[in-house]
């Protein structure tokens, strides 16, 4: 049987994979959450009509890299799925009922009117808002660490909340945000874009002061992660980081004043970058932080084989044609109907 | 208070799939005839198969839509509350649904906006491949999942280390195990009849209103073309699909067949009642030796009873014999149908006749029911093993609290009520309004919502 295990690190490539999937949701869900979080508060009915329909066409296609995160991470690490998401119960199924209430907004608001049609936009808010907060927490708490015993969760129901994983819901949904209101800077003009600009200097103070709060607060969460960041020769390596996010900010900034168009976008997903690659440099290499490394936890090297066979043909198709329904939607949502 | 979290767990978990396989029963069988319906309209160009498809897509929007988000919660599920199982099964069976992502699901996603927004932005060649990339990805996601679960009733090709860790050793054998080929094609033909008996359904109630009659010739007579030639096919897999689990799951086709004592010249009960208490099943009905005969081949083969294993070993016995009459209850009626269709074609009344289209609507949801009762004759004819004979449901299960999963439970079955009643109710709404014409020369296939996409607002 196909096994690689003699020639490649299997389980760095497939946690690479795995990192690189959770990646691109975050980007892609992350701007529709983030339209969804904005939503009641657009200026007008035919603002909030635009939003939608500049997401609609891709809302699926972007969910569908959570569930590649969630079953990646079953295939390429089962020990960590099954250590993780008993962990994380509650928050998990409170998410997932968040995205369904979002997710059937999009076809039920479309067919009623009047009261239902409001019910459906506010389905549509709080089940974004609840989405984005819980996977704000779900993210503090894997940072936190989770209690390990023997291959199974040892801790309590309730371990992933406090003050820490609170912060980091509430600044998700303000990352979220700034995605979302830039990428409604691009995909629309006239009152919804200028809305949409300072929703988005809005969302990008928010996004700072996070920010700032987590790169105080996370070195100091334990030993390890203090000693990784601000020890010689790491700090010097790891300085570039907080610097670059540094000049980003103050790119964006700029460029919402200067009312450009798709460079927000681009510079709101150059911040997530830099904020992702720290998180990365925190973890690394623990897949349960930790406690359980990408070694320990990974799934057979025949079974990682297969997935990277899988991935390396696969993948680049999938991106392909993800890029072709981005072109085909391509332009604003308000000039190219005929 | 003491809740059991494995209890609570198998009944949410029942509750969710149930919930989730409604909606693939549509959309597999929808998005493969919207395919057909959209390929002759472009070949005969006949207005009416466009405004079909029109009416047709909508629906299959809203039933899209919660499949997709009752599946993400499914994929989530084998982890929150079988931890037990994901860690011991995850080398096995995570590369199956790995592909099903890679392979169908981005598919399905992607194109899926073609389908529905995409109408005035492509060609309609374009279009037309989207809808059939869409139904093609519904069937390669029916092809992963079913081989997985067909791995956990019949596991093949794989060895297991120390404390119940499955190693795989075979991908030719552990994706296609013995009993996938049936459960793949059973399980795509149900999917293909429940949606023929749904749209049939629909359009023989516009028949009776005597309202779009085009439209519900074709709905109800393309529906008939699947109930006769289909449901045959239907029930020969069926009968070799419990041949299948006769040789693998004995005691499963005990718990059918409603059997406790081993014998030779086993018969067919078609009614009764099996009492575990006193382990005999009373007969209302019967049909001698036809038990034997269909199973072994041979009226005189050996069939054995529930009696062969010890008590605890026993699926339980009244769900999977009832579930399993329902089920091939309902096929034979789909058969009837199919054989009514043809009495009433060849005397040139298939459409004209009142009782027959009162039957049709009687049977909109029979392929649900159908779908449903067959998953509990397999799931529930299972237990109590999780992977059949290999790992029982109880060693599968999470560290969390009964009382979570319990509220967790509470909290899907309230959401899913909610959503479920709302969705049927705009599928009602779209039915009620019926096919519509095309106002607008360009308006290839109308808007699919309130507005088109893209908009065309001149201020805001
Ligand atoms: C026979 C078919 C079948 C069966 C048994 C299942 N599914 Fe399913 N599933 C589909 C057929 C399908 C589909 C036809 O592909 C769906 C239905 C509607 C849809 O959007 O795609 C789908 C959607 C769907 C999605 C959403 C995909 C997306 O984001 O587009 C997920 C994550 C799952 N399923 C996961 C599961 C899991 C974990 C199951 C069992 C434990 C399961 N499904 C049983
Ligand atoms: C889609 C149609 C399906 C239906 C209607 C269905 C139905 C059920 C039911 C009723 C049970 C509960 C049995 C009991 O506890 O007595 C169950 C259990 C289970 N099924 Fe399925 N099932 C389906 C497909 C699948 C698939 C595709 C998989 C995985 C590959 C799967 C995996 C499981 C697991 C893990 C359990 C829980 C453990 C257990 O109770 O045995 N099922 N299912
Ligand atoms: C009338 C003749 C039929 C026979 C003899 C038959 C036979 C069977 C058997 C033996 C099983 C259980 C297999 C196992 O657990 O190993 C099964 C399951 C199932 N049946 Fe049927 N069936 C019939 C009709 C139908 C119809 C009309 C539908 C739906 C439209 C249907 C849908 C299903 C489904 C969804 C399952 C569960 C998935 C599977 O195991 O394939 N069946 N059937």
């Amino acid at each position: 049987m196909l096994d690689f295990s003699p020639l490649l690190d299997l389980p760095l490539i497939s946690g690479g994979v795995i990192a690189a999937a959770i990646f691109l949701y975050v980007l892609l869900d992350g701007f529709d959450l983030g339209v969804g979080i904005l939503f009641p508060f657009a200026p007008s009915e035919d603002c909030r009509n635009k939003m939608m329909n500049s997401i609609a066409p891709f809302w699926d296609g972007n969910e569908t890299w959570l569930v590649l995160g969630g079953g990646g991470l079953f295939a390429t690490f089962p020990l960590a799925y099954a250590i993780l998401l008993p962990a994380f119960y509650i928050p998990i199924i409170l998410m997932l009922l968040g995205l369904i209430f979002r997710g059937v907004a999009f076809e039920f608001r479309f067919k009623s009117k009047g009261k239902m049609h409001t019910l459906w936009d506010y389905s549509f808010h709080f089940g974004s808002l609840a989405a984005a907060f819980f996977q704000g927490v779900l993210l503090g708490a894997f940072v936190e660490g989770v209690a390990v015993k023997g291959r199974a969760f040892g801790g309590g129901s309730f371990d992933w909340l406090n003050a820490f994983s609170l912060m980091t819901g509430i600044a998700l949904i303000f990352g979220y945000a700034l995605l979302g209101s830039t990428w409604t800077i691009l995909k629309t003009d006239a009152k919804t874009q200028e809305w949409a600009r300072k929703s988005a200097l809005y969302s990008l103070l928010y996004v700072a002061l996070f920010m700032g709060l987590v790169c105080l607060w996370v070195p100091f969460l334990n030993d390890k992660l203090f000693v990784r960041w601000f020890t010689f020769p790491n700090l010097a390596y790891l300085c570039p980081i907080p610097l670059l996010t540094v000049v980003t900010f103050i790119s964006l900034y700029k460029s919402l004043a200067k009312k450009q168009e798709a460079q927000p976008f681009i510079l709101a997903i150059l911040l997530f970058s830099l904020g992702y690659l720290g998180l990365m440099v925190s973890l690394w290499p623990w897949i349960v932080p930790y406690q359980i490394s990408l070694w320990q936890a990974a799934a057979n090297p025949k079974s990682l084989s297969l997935i990277l066979i899988g991935v390396f043909f696969l993948l680049p198709i999938t991106l392909g044609y993800t890029a072709y329904s981005y072109y085909v939607f391509r332009g604003k949502s308000g000039h190219h109907y005929e | 208070m003491d809740l059991d979290p494995i209890l609570l767990s198998r009944i949410q978990f029942a509750f969710t799939i149930s919930f989730h396989i409604i909606f693939p029963a549509l959309t597999i069988g929808l998005s493969s005839w919207l395919a057909v319906v959209e390929g002759l309209w472009l070949i005969t160009g006949h207005k009416v198969y466009q405004e079909v498809y029109k009416l047709w897509v909508k629906i299959f929007a809203v039933t899209f839509a919660m499949g997709v988000v009752s599946g993400v919660v499914m994929s989530y599920q084998l982890g929150t509350n079988w931890s037990g199982f994901s860690d011991s099964i995850g080398s096995v069976l995570g590369p199956l649904f790995a592909f099903e992502v890679l392979t169908a699901f981005f598919l399905e996603a992607s194109f899926l906006g073609i389908m529905l927004f995409g109408w005035d932005r492509v060609t309609r060649g374009m279009h037309f491949a989207s809808t059939v990339i869409v139904a093609l990805g519904t069937v390669t996601s029916a092809f992963w999942i079913l081989s997985a679960n067909s791995w956990m009733q019949t596991p093949a090709g794989y060895e297991i280390s120390n404390t119940l860790l499955f190693q795989p050793t075979s991908w030719m054998e552990i994706i296609f195990n013995p009993s996938f080929p049936y459960r793949l094609l059973h399980m795509v033909i149900a999917a293909y009849l429940t949606t023929a008996f749904f749209v049939g359904g629909i359009g023989s109630w516009y028949l009776l209103k005597k309202r779009n009659l085009p439209h519900a010739r074709i709905m109800v007579g393309m529906a008939m073309l699947m109930a006769v030639f289909v449901t045959p096919v239907q029930i020969l897999v069926g009968d070799l699909h419990g041949v299948n689990t006769f040789t693998y799951q004995p005691a499963k086709v005990a718990a059918i067949e409603g059997l406790w004592e081993t014998q030779k010249g086993a018969p067919a009960i078609l009614l009764g009642w099996p009492d575990k208490t006193e382990e005999k099943t009373k007969s209302l009905l019967e049909i001698p030796k036809l038990t034997s005969l269909l199973l072994t081949h041979d009226p005189e083969g050996e069939v054995k009873g529930l009696k062969e294993w010890p008590k605890e070993e026993r699926p339980p016995v009244a769900i999977v014999f009832w579930s399993f009459r329902v089920m091939v209850g309902i096929g034979l009626l789909m058969l009837a149908t199919g054989l009514m269709a043809i009495y009433l074609h060849f005397r040139k009344k298939l459409f004209d006749k009142k009782w027959f289209q009162r039957w049709c609507l009687a049977m909109t949801p029979s392929g649900f029911i159908a779908v449903l009762a067959g998953w509990f004759v397999t799931e529930i004819g299972r237990q109590p093993y999780i992977v059949y004979g290999l790992m029982r449901t109880a060693q599968a299960a999470s560290p969390v609290m009964g009382r979570h999963v319990l509220l967790s439970l509470v909290a899907f079955v309230v959401v899913y009520t909610f959503i479920f009643g709302a969705g049927l109710y705009y599928i009602a709404k779209l039915i009620k309004k019926g096919p519509q014409p095309f106002l607008k020369q360009d308006d290839i296939y109308g808007s699919h919502g309130l507005n088109p996409p893209v908009l065309r607002y001149s201020d805001a």
